[in-house]
């Protein structure tokens, strides 16, 4: 057991943090915001140069822990690239499943031409789960999907999507359930409507109304629900790692901030009231570190384990809200205008803790586990 | 990054899970397993049991009786340990005042004083807090004014724990009074309780036990060679003490046996819609409680494998301070099944309420205590305040 970087990964950190600092302050990140497309193509390529968009392709090469160190440091800058969702999640699901021909994708993907987006979430759907109610149709050798897809992150741009749909039921059950699985699909972005929106964070995002849209298996098919379910335990894994870069930044600010505001003509770092409440932030901060490093290192063994990865999004959702409330009530007003940065990251936290599950969807997993063993352990 | 233990730590807990649940006499396990240890004995006997072995006091220096071991593998001792419900050793010896004489003892206080330190053929209790000195200690008044081979002692402890077993107190006394700091002018001396001029005094706690005394001290004559290190540099030796304190108050190993008992029994108690368990506002809070016990778990691994050097980590402050949250949220929650069972006190099994009912609300009122000694919770978050945050 221990929780050291390898130098590998610490030169990953390294390498990803300083591009990004170069690359965005505050003004910098306002702009790119405020375009269409809401992030950077010429930090898309940056980070595709830096080998960052195809992270995990290989699992040889890269796994959650690389992709962790990565995520965190996305978090810290607020980079709004849509490197999980429109590259590393749904271009790990083509790693997995895909076939030679849908393989050959993941160049573009880790080259930055080409941009992906898993078209999971539906209407009512809450949590991690692979339950879908988009249909998969099959006639003679071609298959079709219907349904709703929303939100689906990055759906705005993606060339490609990656569809979940239930699968026919095969055999003598006809009473509609899902028996037959959860197929996954790889659908043209030109075969389908979709309505592009902003999120509250800065996001971009589509609501996609799929009406028989030609779709073509992932690999050979079949119920993908476990590699379905392992690449949300991945995303999830990701997002955690990403809220701890955010958290961490969100409590630098404010300690900056408490040290050079004065008021009552001493700086506000004297007033107890505010010192006690900022060593709480660092608890919070330093639980949801720990659980960011449990679910990584978990995946990393290999052990893809929803209690683990709900375990861990419970703990970042209830650090990521105290942070977030914390440094923006010690920052006073300008904690809440937009041209200071301590807001967007409360933002980003938030929208993170309603991304594949807030801490009550977590803890409705936990609670059904809670009775199968005695003594809690790691 | 590895999750994972190491063949090697494998090993090494599972030979101390052996030892643990095969040599700790079974009755003293199941004794703490139910809140009722049997004070002087239990200690003395799962003490002087793992001291055979060598591994009563393994933080101790290699040396002085301790153990070349890991951060990782005195993390594992100790949960083990607590799993195994064995009565841990006596913190007073083990972890205060012992690494304390091992640090800046001469060699002959510690060839006088670790051996039966550690075998607990000597029991420990700490004359630090004062009544005017509480989370500032540095503000003792109880002096000690040398006068030939001796100091001569006056002042008032109080908040001393167990101090009703024990044959020794480790003493902070002021020596110069006149010193530039206060800080400065303060010694580290041992002395035997039954020295005349020594008095104590039992505090009442409001679980209606009795574990803290006030101990008077009256004129009392102590050789000067029981000054632990230099004369003046006792507040040194304090703040190492009160570091290695911080990190044992975490107590995870024991907040888990209690979670897990909290849910045993409110698996056993019915409501009108199934078990407590089954209850999802109930089992809500069970499971954000062990999420956080879990979160700290990690982190104490992470803060102590940070401690190869031997420097005490600052973060160990968020031990103290989250550790004793969870043991309080955890003995609400067993107040919380017991309901109306908790509350008679001591009415023995006869009644309806059974014994563990009974004890839930004394310890959980005992339990306030945590996030007051050690340290209080908001001296923690000074602490992390000022040296992590630098605020």
């Amino acid at each position: 057991m221990d929780f050291d970087l390898t130098d590998e990964q610490g030169m990953l950190r390294d390498v990803t943090r300083e591009a990004l600092t170069q690359t965005y302050d505050i003004e910098t990140l306002l702009k790119v915001g405020d375009t269409e497309l809401g992030w950077s193509r010429e930090v898309w390529s940056q980070l595709a140069d830096i080998g960052i968009l195809g992270l995990g392709f290989d699992p040889e090469e890269a796994g959650q822990l690389e992709l962790m160190v990565v995520f965190t440091e996305l978090g810290r800058r607020l980079a709004p690239e849509p490197v999980a969702q429109a590259a590393l999640i749904p271009g790990g699901l083509i790693a997995e499943l895909g076939d030679d021909q849908q393989r050959s994708l993941l160049d573009e993907v880790a080259g930055g031409q080409t941009l992906l987006a898993l078209a999971h979430q539906e209407p009512g759907m809450r949590g991690l789960t692979a339950r879908v109610t988009t249909r998969a149709e099959q006639q003679g050798d071609s298959w079709t999907v219907t349904g709703r897809k929303n939100p689906v992150l990055s759906g705005d741009c993606a060339d490609v999507f990656i569809v979940s749909a239930a699968l026919p039921v095969r055999g003598e059950r006809s009473d509609g359930s899902m028996d037959g699985g959860v197929g996954l699909f790889v659908v043209d972005a030109d075969a389908i409507s979709r309505r592009a929106y902003q999120t509250f964070d800065g996001q971009r995002a589509a609501h996609l109304d799929l009406d028989s849209v030609a779709a073509q298996p992932l690999g050979s098919g079949g119920d993908a629900t476990a590699g379905l379910q392992n690449a949300l335990i991945r995303h999830q894994s990701a997002l955690c790692a990403e809220a701890v870069g955010a958290m961490e930044e969100a409590l630098r600010l404010t300690t900056e901030y408490l040290t050079s505001r004065k008021q009552f003509g001493v700086p506000l770092s004297k007033f107890q009231a505010l010192t006690q409440r900022a060593a709480d932030m660092y608890v919070s901060l330093e639980m949801a570190r720990s659980m960011s490093f449990y679910a990584a290192m978990s995946i990393a063994d290999g052990n893809f384990d929803p209690v683990i990865a709900a375990r861990a999004k419970l703990q970042i959702a209830r650090s990521g809200r105290h942070i977030a409330q914390e440094a923006i009530q010690m920052h006073g007003g300008i904690g809440v205008t937009a041209e200071y940065p301590v807001g967007h990251y409360a933002a980003r936290l938030t929208a993170i803790n309603q991304t594949l599950g807030s801490a009550d969807d977590q803890l409705r997993t936990l609670i059904g586990a809670l009775g199968s063993y005695g003594t809690v352990s790691l | 990054m590895r999750l994972t233990l190491s063949d090697a730590d494998a090993a090494f807990r599972d030979d101390l899970r052996e030892f643990f649940t095969t040599q700790i006499p079974a009755e003293i396990r199941e004794r703490v397993r139910e809140g009722r240890v049997r004070f002087p004995d239990d200690v003395v006997t799962a003490q002087r049991i793992m001291n055979e072995r060598g591994i009563a006091v393994p933080n101790w220096p290699v040396d002085c009786g301790g153990q070349d071991w890991s951060p990782l593998q005195r993390q594992l001792w100790s949960d083990e340990m607590r799993l195994a419900c064995v009565p841990e050793p006596l913190a007073f010896n083990a972890s205060m005042v012992g690494p304390v004489i091992a640090a800046f003892g001469s060699n002959e206080l510690k060839d006088r004083f670790l051996p039966p330190t550690a075998n607990l053929d000597i029991w420990w209790c700490q004359g630090f807090s004062e009544p005017e000195a509480g989370s500032d200690l540095a503000s003792v008044r109880t002096t000690a004014v040398r006068d030939g081979d001796s100091y001569v002692i006056n002042g008032q402890k109080t908040w001393t724990t167990l101090g009703q077993y024990a044959d020794w107190i480790f003493v902070l006394a002021r020596t110069d009074p006149n010193a530039p700091k206060r800080q400065a002018g303060i010694s580290f001396l041992l002395a035997e309780m039954s020295t005349p001029g020594i008095t104590l005094r039992p505090i009442k706690l409001i679980d209606g036990g009795y574990e803290v005394n006030e101990v008077f001290f009256e004129d009392v004559r102590v050789p000067a060679d029981q000054l632990v290190g230099e004369e003046n540099s006792g507040w040194t030796y304090a703040k190492f003490l009160l570091s290695n304190e911080r990190t044992g108050i975490a107590r995870i190993g024991t907040t888990k046996v209690w979670l897990s008992q909290v849910k045993d029994h409110a698996a056993n108690t019915q409501t009108e819609h199934g078990t407590l368990l089954d209850d999802p506002l109930f089992a809500a809070r069970v499971a954000e409680a062990e999420n956080e016990l879990l979160a700290l778990e990690l982190t104490q691994l992470r803060v102590s494998g940070s401690e190869a050097d031997g420097k005490p980590n600052p973060a160990s402050s968020i031990l103290k301070l989250k550790g004793s949250q969870l043991q309080q949220a955890v003995t609400e929650l067993l107040v919380d099944v017991a309901g109306p069972d908790a509350l008679p006190v001591r009415a023995g099994d006869e009644v309806g309420s059974p014994v563990w009912a009974q004890l839930a609300a004394p310890k959980y009122l005992n339990y306030r205590k945590v996030s007051i000694y050690g340290g209080t919770n908001e001296v923690q978050r000074n602490i992390v305040a000022s040296t992590i945050l630098g605020l």
